[in-house]
Order: C-alpha cells, then sequence, then structure tokens
C-alpha cells in the first residue's frame, strides 16, 4: 500500500491512501517517519507524525505497516530507558550521537542479549493465551513467560536463547517467541478486578499518613511551577513499595532526566537493597522532543506495566506530567481544526483520560496471578489555576488529590502537599489494614494530627490581631506544637536522609510530637510556665 | 531534491505576516522561499502550512508594498540554515543573520539547521559546574550552574538590563580551562538600550557573538533570531568546546510576535490570546540549554521576561518558569527601597542549586548558610505583614529583631550596587550578618 502526502500541518499530514484503518501505524516521505493513522476520510486519512516534520515535502510517499503501533514486550525492559514510541535511546545514542536527528528504527528490546529460560510447562502441555509457560532471571525478579495464544506445547527449551529466538513450538507447527507484541491503546486482558486492598508505602510521611494510597489506586498532584512535583515524584520512584517502577517524563526537562538517571544508577532500593535501576524503566519524551510522540508515551509506558503487572508483580506508574500528554493531545486536536472544547482541548478529553485512569487496579491476571498496577500523576495547571480542564477532569476520576500550595512551596515547606484541601477516598477503606498491620494507634495520632493543625490554622487567625504573646498558654503551646508538626513532621527534604520515611519512623515521630504536646499541656495545669518548658 | 528553483505568482491572498500562494507543484514544510517584491526588494519566507496546493507563508519583513498580481515567491528546496564558523566570535549580526559592525560576512565553515535537534536524554551530562555571577543574590542564595537555564523575571522599569549586563561582565567559571563566549540576542531593542548592551559587550575581554533586532526591525525576525543564536551557541559549545552563555533579551517580546502570526492564521486562541503550542515552542528555545556527555562544551541560557501587569502568573511567565531550571524574580518594592539588584529571594530558585554547590565546588558550609538566611529572611518578611496590622511598638523583642534582620539583609546582603563580589566574599557577608544578629547558622 502506498500514497503520496497532499497536506501538511504542524505534526499532523494528510494523505491519500485508502484502505488504512485507524491506528495503523504508517511510514511517511522519503526519510521514512513514523506516524498513526488518526482520522479517516473518504478518499484518505489523517496521520500523526512521530517525528519533527519539517523538510517533509507535498507529493511524497506513505506507506501502511497493516498494524498499529505496539510495543515489543520481552525479558530486557528493566533498567532499560525509551523515547514515547519505545525505541532505546541508549541505542539511538550509539547510531546517531548526542542529538536526535530522527527517522530511525530502533528496537526497544536488545536483540543479541542470551537469555536462560526455564520452562514451567512440559512437552504435550495444553497451554491457553496469557498462561505462564517459564520464566528468565531478569534483575531482582522473576520474568515470566506466558504464551500469545493457545496449543498443545511441542517442543520447549530449557536453556539459552535470544529476543527473536523461539522458545518452543507448538504441534500445529506454530513457533512460540519469547516475547509479546501488543498494541499500546488496547489494554492487556485479566480475569477479573479486585478492589484495592493494600496501601502502597510511599515514604512520604504527608502521604502514607494523612492522604494514603493504595495499590492498584490512582492518584494526582497538581501544582503551579516550582511547587515540587518532580522531586515528589522521582522521590516516590525512589522509595515505594513495589516491585517495579515505570517513569514517565512527559515533555518536562531534559536535565531532569539526566540527574535521575545518574541517581537511579547509584542509589539503592531501601526495601531489596538492589540498585533502583534494576526495578525501573523510564520513558522519555522531553518538552523540545515531537508532540505526537509525547502523546503517545504514556501508553508505551502504561503497556509496559501492565505487562509486569500479568505476572503478578506490584506496579507503580508515575507521569511528570500529564498536562503534557493532555497538551500534546490539544496540539494534535487543533492541527486537524476539530471542534475544541473547554480551553482549546479537545472534548473527547476527558474520555481518554478516564480510559487512562481505568487502565490501572488489583487483578486477578489471566494466569491466575495477582498484580496491581498504581498511577500517581502530576498536574501542571496553567498560572497555578485548579479550575482549568486538566486537573478537573483528573479529580473527577482519581482516588486521591494531593494539592501542591505555592505559598507552601514559597516558604520552603515540601512537599508542599496541602492539608487542607487534599484527600484520599483509600483512607476509610485502609484503615483497618493501618490499625492492624502497623499499628493500633495509627488512626488515633492521625485524627490528634488533624486536630492539632485545624486549630492552629483558627488560632492564626486570632494571633494575626492579638498577636502571639496575646494568646493563651494552652493556645501558645499548640501553635508551638503545630510548627514542630509541619517543620518536622510534614515536611520532608528530598537531599536529606529523611527524604525516605517508613511507617516505622513515620509512627514514632507522630507519637514523639503528640506526646510531647500532651506531656507539655499536662505541666501547664500544674502551673509550669509555658517559657520553661519551651527552653527544653 | 528538485532540480530547480520553482518560481511562482499565484499569490492569493495577504495576511499581515502571512501569504497565501496556490498551486504550487512541490513544497517542503519549514521551507525558506524568496519573496520578490514588484519594486525589486527580496525577503525570505518560511512554509507553515500546505493544503493540497495551496501553500501558508510566514514572511520574515514587513509585507507592505507587497501585491498580488506583481510579487513572486522563489522556493528553495532547503529549510533555514545558520552560516557557522569559529571566525563568529566578536561579531554583531541583525536579526536575518547580516552583519551590522562594517565587517563583511565571514566564510562560513559548515551550516546548520537553526531549529537544531533535541539532545538525547541519556546523553545529557548533570549540570554541576558552579558559575559565578558576581552577585550575593544569586551565587549565595540562587546558585546558576553550566547547562542550566534560569531566566530573569522583571517588570516594566525595573533595571534587568543593569543586571544583565552585569552577569555579562562578571561571570565566570569557577573551575575548567574551557574559554567562556557569550551570545547575546536581543528582540526588538530599542535604540537607548542598543548602545547600552553594546558598551557592555564591548568590555568582554573573552569574547561575544550578537544577533540584534531594533525595535523598528521586522517583528517576524524575532521568531527566528534566537534560534540563530542558539545553533551558534551549540557549535561553539559542542564543536568548538567553549562554555557559552546565551542571554536573550526580551522572551516577551517573543511570545507576542508568536501571538501575532497565530492570530494572523485564525488559530485558536489560549490563554490571554497565545497559542496553545506556545509550551513547546518556547521549550525549543530552552531546552537546547545543557551539557552533553564526553564533551567539554556547555549552552547556559539566561532569557530575560518582563512579566506584563507585573502578574507571574501571566502565560509568558507561567509557561517560561515550567520549563526552566528556577527563575530569578525583580521586585518593584525591592527597587524603590534603592537596592540594586532588586532580586526578591523568596520567589526565586535554581533548581539545580544542590548539585553546584558545596565542597568540590563552591565551600563546604555554602548550603548551611544558604539556608539560613533563607529561612531568617522568610521570617522577617513574614512579620511585616503583622507590622502592618500591630505596628512595631505591639510586637515582641524576638520578632523585632527579625524584622531588622530582614532590612539587613536586603540592604547588605542583596543590595551590592555595581561592585562584584566572589563567593568566598558572598559567603562569608552572610555569616558576619547571621552572627551580627546572633542567629544560629
Ligand atoms: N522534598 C523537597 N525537598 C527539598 N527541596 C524540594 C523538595 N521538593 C521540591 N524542592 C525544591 O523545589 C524545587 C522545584 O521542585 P520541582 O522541580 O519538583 O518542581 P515542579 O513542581 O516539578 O515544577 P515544574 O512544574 O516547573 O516542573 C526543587 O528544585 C527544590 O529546590
Ligand atoms: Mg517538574
Amino acid at each position: 500500500m502506498i500514497g503520496h502526502i497532499k497536506g501538511i500541518s504542524g505534526p499532523t499530514v494528510s494523505v491519500d491512501l485508502k484502505g488504512l484503518r485507524l491506528y495503523d501505524r504508517v511510514y511517511v516521505g522519503h526519510a521514512m517517519l513514523a506516524g498513526e493513522v488518526i482520522r479517516l476520510e473518504q478518499d484518505g486519512a489523517v496521520v500523526q507524525i512521530y517525528e519533527n516534520t519539517k523538510g517533509l515535502g507535498i507529493g511524497e510517499p506513505i506507506k501502511g505497516v497493516g498494524m498499529p503501533l505496539t510495543v515489543k514486550l520481552g525479558p530486557g525492559l528493566l533498567s532499560g530507558m525509551f523515547d514515547g514510541l519505545h525505541r532505546s535511546l541508549e541505542k539511538l545514542r550509539e547510531e546517531m550521537g548526542s542529538f536526535i536527528s530522527g527517522g530511525r528504527e530502533v528496537y526497544g528490546l536488545d536483540h543479541l542479549k542470551k537469555w536462560r529460560f526455564s520452562p514451567l510447562k512440559e512437552r504435550g502441555a495444553d497451554v491457553k493465551a496469557g498462561e505462564i509457560i517459564g520464566y528468565v532471571e531478569e534483575g531482582p525478579l522473576k520474568h515470566f513467560i506466558s504464551s500469545g495464544c493457545d496449543g498443545r506445547i511441542s517442543e520447549i527449551i530449557d536453556g539459552e536463547f535470544s529476543i527473536n529466538e523461539p522458545i518452543g513450538k507448538f504441534y500445529d507447527g506454530r513457533e512460540i517467541p519469547g516475547y509479546n507484541e501488543w498494541p499500546v491503546r488496547m489494554p492487556r486482558p485479566y480475569k477479573r478486578k479486585l478492589p484495592p486492598s493494600e496501601p502502597l508505602i510511599t515514604g512520604q510521611r504527608c502521604i502514607d499518613f494523612l492522604f494514603p494510597l493504595a495499590r492498584g489506586g490512582t492518584a494526582i498532584f497538581p501544582g503551579g511551577f516550582g511547587t515540587g512535583k518532580t522531586i515528589l515524584e522521582q522521590s516516590i520512584a525512589k522509595f515505594a513499595d513495589v516491585d517495579i517502577v515505570v517513569y514517565v517524563g512527559c515533555g518536562e526537562r531534559g536535565n531532569e532526566m539526566a540527574e535521575m538517571i545518574e541517581e537511579f544508577t547509584t542509589l539503592k532500593d531501601p526495601w531489596t537493597g538492589k540498585r533502583l535501576m534494576e526495578r525501573t524503566i523510564l520513558v522519555v519524551n522531553t518538552s523540545n522532543m515531537p508532540v505526537a510522540a509525547r502523546e503517545a508515551s504514556i501508553y508505551t509506558a502504561i503497556t509496559m506495566a501492565e505487562y509486569y503487572r500479568d505476572m503478578g508483580y506490584h506496579v507503580l506508574l508515575l507521569a511528570d506530567s500529564l498536562s503534557r500528554w493532555a497538551e500534546a493531545l490539544r496540539e494534535i486536536s487543533s492541527s486537524l481544526e476539530e471542534m475544541p472544547g473547554e480551553e482549546g482541548y479537545p472534548t473527547y478529553l476527558a474520555s481518554r483520560l478516564s480510559g487512562f485512569f481505568e487502565r490501572a487496579g488489583v487483578v486477578e491476571t489471566v494466569s491466575g496471578k495477582i498484580g496491581s498496577l498504581s498511577m500517581i500523576l502530576s498536574v501542571s495547571p496553567p498560572g497555578g489555576d485548579f479550575t482549568e480542564p486538566v486537573t478537573q477532569a483528573c479529580l473527577r476520576i482519581a482516588g486521591a488529590f494531593l494539592m501542591l500550595d505555592t505559598s507552601l512551596a514559597h516558604r520552603r515547606h515540601f512537599p508542599a502537599i496541602n492539608w487542607f484541601q487534599s484527600y484520599s477516598l483509600y483512607e476509610r477503606s485502609l484503615a483497618d489494614y493501618f490499625r492492624e498491620k502497623i499499628s493500633h494507634e495509627w488512626n488515633d495520632l492521625k485524627q490528634r494530627c488533624r486536630e492539632i493543625l485545624q486549630r492552629e490554622e483558627a488560632l492564626r487567625e486570632v494571633a494575626e490581631v492579638v498577636g502571639f504573646e496575646g494568646l493563651q498558654d494552652a493556645d501558645r503551646l499548640l501553635m508551638v506544637v503545630a510548627e514542630k508538626l509541619r517543620l518536622e513532621f510534614l515536611s520532608q527534604n528530598a537531599y536529606t536522609d529523611d527524604a525516605f520515611s517508613p511507617p516505622e519512623k513515620t509512627l514514632s515521630k507522630i507519637r514523639e510530637i503528640v506526646e510531647f504536646h500532651d506531656n507539655a499541656a499536662k505541666r501547664l495545669k500544674e502551673g509550669i510556665p509555658l517559657q520553661e518548658m519551651l527552653k527544653m | 531534491m528538485r532540480l530547480s528553483e520553482h518560481i511562482y505568482r499565484t499569490i492569493s491572498s495577504i495576511r499581515g505576516p502571512l501569504l497565501f500562494v496556490e498551486k504550487v507543484f512541490s513544497a517542503r514544510l519549514g521551507e525558506v522561499v524568496n519573496i520578490l517584491f514588484p519594486d525589486g526588494r527580496s525577503m525570505d519566507g518560511e512554509v507553515l502550512k500546505i493544503d493540497g496546493d495551496t501553500v501558508l507563508i510566514q514572511v520574515y519583513g514587513e509585507t507592505r508594498g507587497l501585491d498580488i498580481g506583481n510579487s513572486s515567491v522563489v522556493f528553495t528546496d532547503t529549510v533555514k540554515k545558520a552560516p557557522l564558523s569559529i571566525d563568529i566570535i566578536g561579531r554583531v549580526f541583525n536579526g536575518s543573520f547580516l552583519p551590522v559592525d562594517d565587517v563583511p560576512m565571514f566564510i562560513p565553515e559548515k551550516w546548520a539547521s537553526v531549529t537544531g535537534f533535541p539532545m538525547n536524554p541519556s546523553a545529557r551530562a548533570r549540570p554541576e559546574e558552579f558559575i559565578e555571577t558576581g552577585f550575593s543574590c544569586i551565587d549565595g542564595l540562587n546558585t546558576l550552574v553550566k547547562g542550566q537555564k534560569l531566566p530573569i523575571f522583571s517588570c516594566a522599569g525595573l533595571p534587568s538590563k543593569e543586571l544583565a549586563a552585569g552577569i555579562l561582565q562578571n561571570s565566570r567559571l569557577a573551575v575548567g580551562m574551557g574559554r567562556f563566549v557569550v551570545v547575546f540576542v536581543a528582540l526588538g531593542l530599542t535604540f537607548h538600550d542598543y548602545s547600552f548592551y553594546m558598551n557592555v559587550l564591548n568590555e568582554i575581554r573573552t569574547g561575544f557573538v550578537a544577533f540584534v533586532n531594533m525595535a523598528d526591525e521586522p517583528v517576524v525576525e524575532r521568531l527566528l533570531s534566537p534560534r540563530f543564536g542558539l545553533t551558534v551557541a551549540e557549535y561553539l559549545a559542542f564543536e568548538r568546546g567553549m562554555d557559552v552563555l546565551v542571554v536573550i533579551t526580551d522572551m516577551t517580546n517573543y511570545c507576542d510576535v508568536l501571538r501575532e502570526v497565530s492570530t494572523a492564521r485564525e488559530e485558536l486562541p489560549g490563554r490571554r490570546g497565545y497559542p496553545g503550542y506556545m509550551y513547546s515552542d518556547l521549550a525549543s528555545i530552552y531546552e537546547r540549554a545543557g551539557r552533553v556527555k564526553g564533551m567539554s562544551g556547555s549552552v547556559t541560557m539566561i532569557p530575560i521576561v518582563t512579566m506584563p501587569e507585573d502578574d507571574i502568573t501571566h502565560p509568558i511567565p507561567d509557561l517560561t518558569g515550567y520549563i526552566t531550571e528556577g527563575q530569578i524574580v525583580l521586585s518593584r518594592e525591592l527597587h524603590q527601597k534603592g537596592i540594586f539588584p532588586p532580586v526578591d529571594v523568596l520567589p526565586s530558585l535554581s533548581r539545580l542549586m544542590q548539585r553546584g554547590i558545596g565542597e568540590c565546588h563552591t565551600r563546604g558550609d555554602h548550603r548551611k548558610i544558604a539556608n539560613s538566611l533563607y529561612k531568617y529572611y522568610a521570617k522577617g518578611r513574614d512579620l511585616r505583614r503583622l507590622e502592618a496590622i500591630v505596628g512595631k511598638d505591639g510586637m515582641t523583642d524576638s520578632d523585632k529583631h527579625m524584622l531588622d534582620f530582614a532590612d539587613i539583609f536586603e540592604r547588605e546582603f542583596v543590595n551590592q550596587g555595581t561592585a562584584r563580589r566572589d563567593i568566598n566574599e558572598t559567603i562569608d557577608r552572610g555569616i558576619s550578618i547571621l552572627k551580627r544578629f546572633s542567629l544560629e547558622i
């Protein structure tokens, strides 16, 4: 199938090729730029191009591939670094140097690397699509390989293979490949969804204690520039209690990614002691890389995340920032001259977003294991204004909302999570877990913590008028304790050892502060002046 | 590759800086065209969009005098390129890359596309080498490092020009032997400011390259000049191993042209009329700052942004802040107090500072001192609000003490006039102020 370019507008081109299907992958122009069909018309199609369209000419050829945008899933994804189209950035660098000059097919997986395959099925076994047939050791974990289709195994290896060699055969002669190819826009199947019931420990006290997240849940944190979204995402990527982290740098800075890569190759996972990079997959499409690839990047990432979920792992997808994805969608939509919705975003923004969020969850996998996919996404509202369409659309679907506050950030209170506006819908259902598995005091202390913060807010207004000295001793004590709570408990400097706080530490810190308050209050009643106690 | 140039006389409409040409047989996106006026003048343009045989062109110049019947358009089959050579150092060009310093054009060693290519994120080296600007408020509290992009957010009437000049004259690398070069890009400069900057540039011993678009010169050129400047910067940094500091003034003028072209294209406007793609467009400029693994050069960028209506949430500073690695914010209040540079350190931030300070970069006690100064100053500033309500007399002694600290910090640490302070002097000054107020460090 060969056609020609009829028109070019920003990242989209119109072509006269018939017989294409929606979301089919195509090659465009003499440079063979990768693209994807996003609209079908009577006499042709409109294609979004994943690369810079500068220099593309009218009349240049276009060729359909006959299948949609897919990723190759197999051993070797962990510690990999990919662009939005799942091209290995390291390999791109080997091939074209330090700058990405476009138009090159590069595979995400290393085709030469040898893996040791251990079978879990024998010759003669009947397997169903999605059923696990063996595994390889990939970094810290067992990478289970499942069959892509139903059949009876006639041959299965027990030894070394590389990605493009089959690991076995069916009786009807079909080969069993060691990898799986999957269209990124199609959620991978599972048996059934289960309600989230375990917490996702992030190592951030403010989150774990006040606004706990759940494995299989979704959370967003919107915040203006410089409010600490990236640092928070990266801290969670380092310390979260999960098996695998997929991190998407979606339309953000290159220097940030360089920093993250350096850190992750040296730092250790606090839960297992292994190198962090071994449990991490990076998808990076910085702000100056093509917007259509930015749009695809979150789908590429979540497909890999689902792949590991299907092996029965707890996977966390972090994306920074979802707003840049939405803006890419808007840029493409406006170059198609579609009818815009609010602030120029396409009217299907909300439905695309909820389709994406739906891919999170705890599932019983096709092979009968339990896996989870959690999502924590940052949102960058223009002007820090939370009424804008992307924040609002996310609010309706996300399970937790952690609002990052510019005024806290200016006071260098990090993470700048506003403790009055934020909420987690998982808090209730996780309360029992925290009481039983972590501490029976957990929920009561949380109640105390909330009360102190609320009381402080009320007193602050009074203090504005009468001054701190004008307050009663008990109230002054509370103000002092609240400040301690904010500075020592809710803040966590990402550049110190305090960056990671496991639940035991969180608990002992909050207990200490509340006890300090109660003891001091008791002694106040006994007549000991506040001044004296504060000196200690 | 086409065998010959294509000439068309089929302009069908002219709308501000935009032309529509019809019945074009073959065109490329981003292709450079040459527009021939009826009076013999000629001007460059660029293909923005192609729809069948109708081509939309953006003209880099004043379209007055163009007409529909007698003007013609030549399609050149190439994209916009910049000539490069080491001899470019010391030269001054206009926004169309023509020399304006009365010296003939240099002989190019090579040509490179002005849009550049995105740096592979895995090839980036983490910025961590300290650049000493000579200003305490920057070096001490908002440290700049090689490969960073750190804008100055100014308000109309504030001395951003003088601050930029100070940085241009005083900046030096604490470590590293590389050669330091300045690339200066001016968009919509008045004659008065032009003379000011040329005096400054001529005093830079290590060398400079300037691209100057004057206030009365074609506005659409302003979309190109920063890209010329950055293409030159990338060449000097990554092919000649130099440390390049790029100063662009004023990005607000750039964004206004972006809006003008977008309006002429009848695109759907985003916030305050600026186009929806402004984030990506600005990123294609700002993200060109950086360092590359295994290469010695670097591109560091200081764009100057004038915040319309002093509003930091305006789309221009807002999107800039979302892309750059921090910001230096100027304050009208400090300026009125006679403080120079009038930098408000509270909303200012250098996000790459953490890696660039301490033992091997500046001094072991740098971080501690910076944190203390910031903390106490923030406290003092907070108390100023209380002071406004209850009056200084109604405040406790310790509160008054913090108020005084904030005043002295502004007057003695931030304020430094045109004198240059090295990093030791900056840190020592911080220590001495803290000690004077017996504050814990
Ligand atoms: N936990 C933290 N500890 C110490 N400093 C922090 C922390 N979080 C944020 N910061 C400070 O705030 C700065 C900005 O944080 P960050 O880059 O994460 O902001 P952001 O919200 O991602 O901004 P943008 O939207 O522009 O990307 C950091 O460079 C750092 O100086
Ligand atoms: Mg960020």
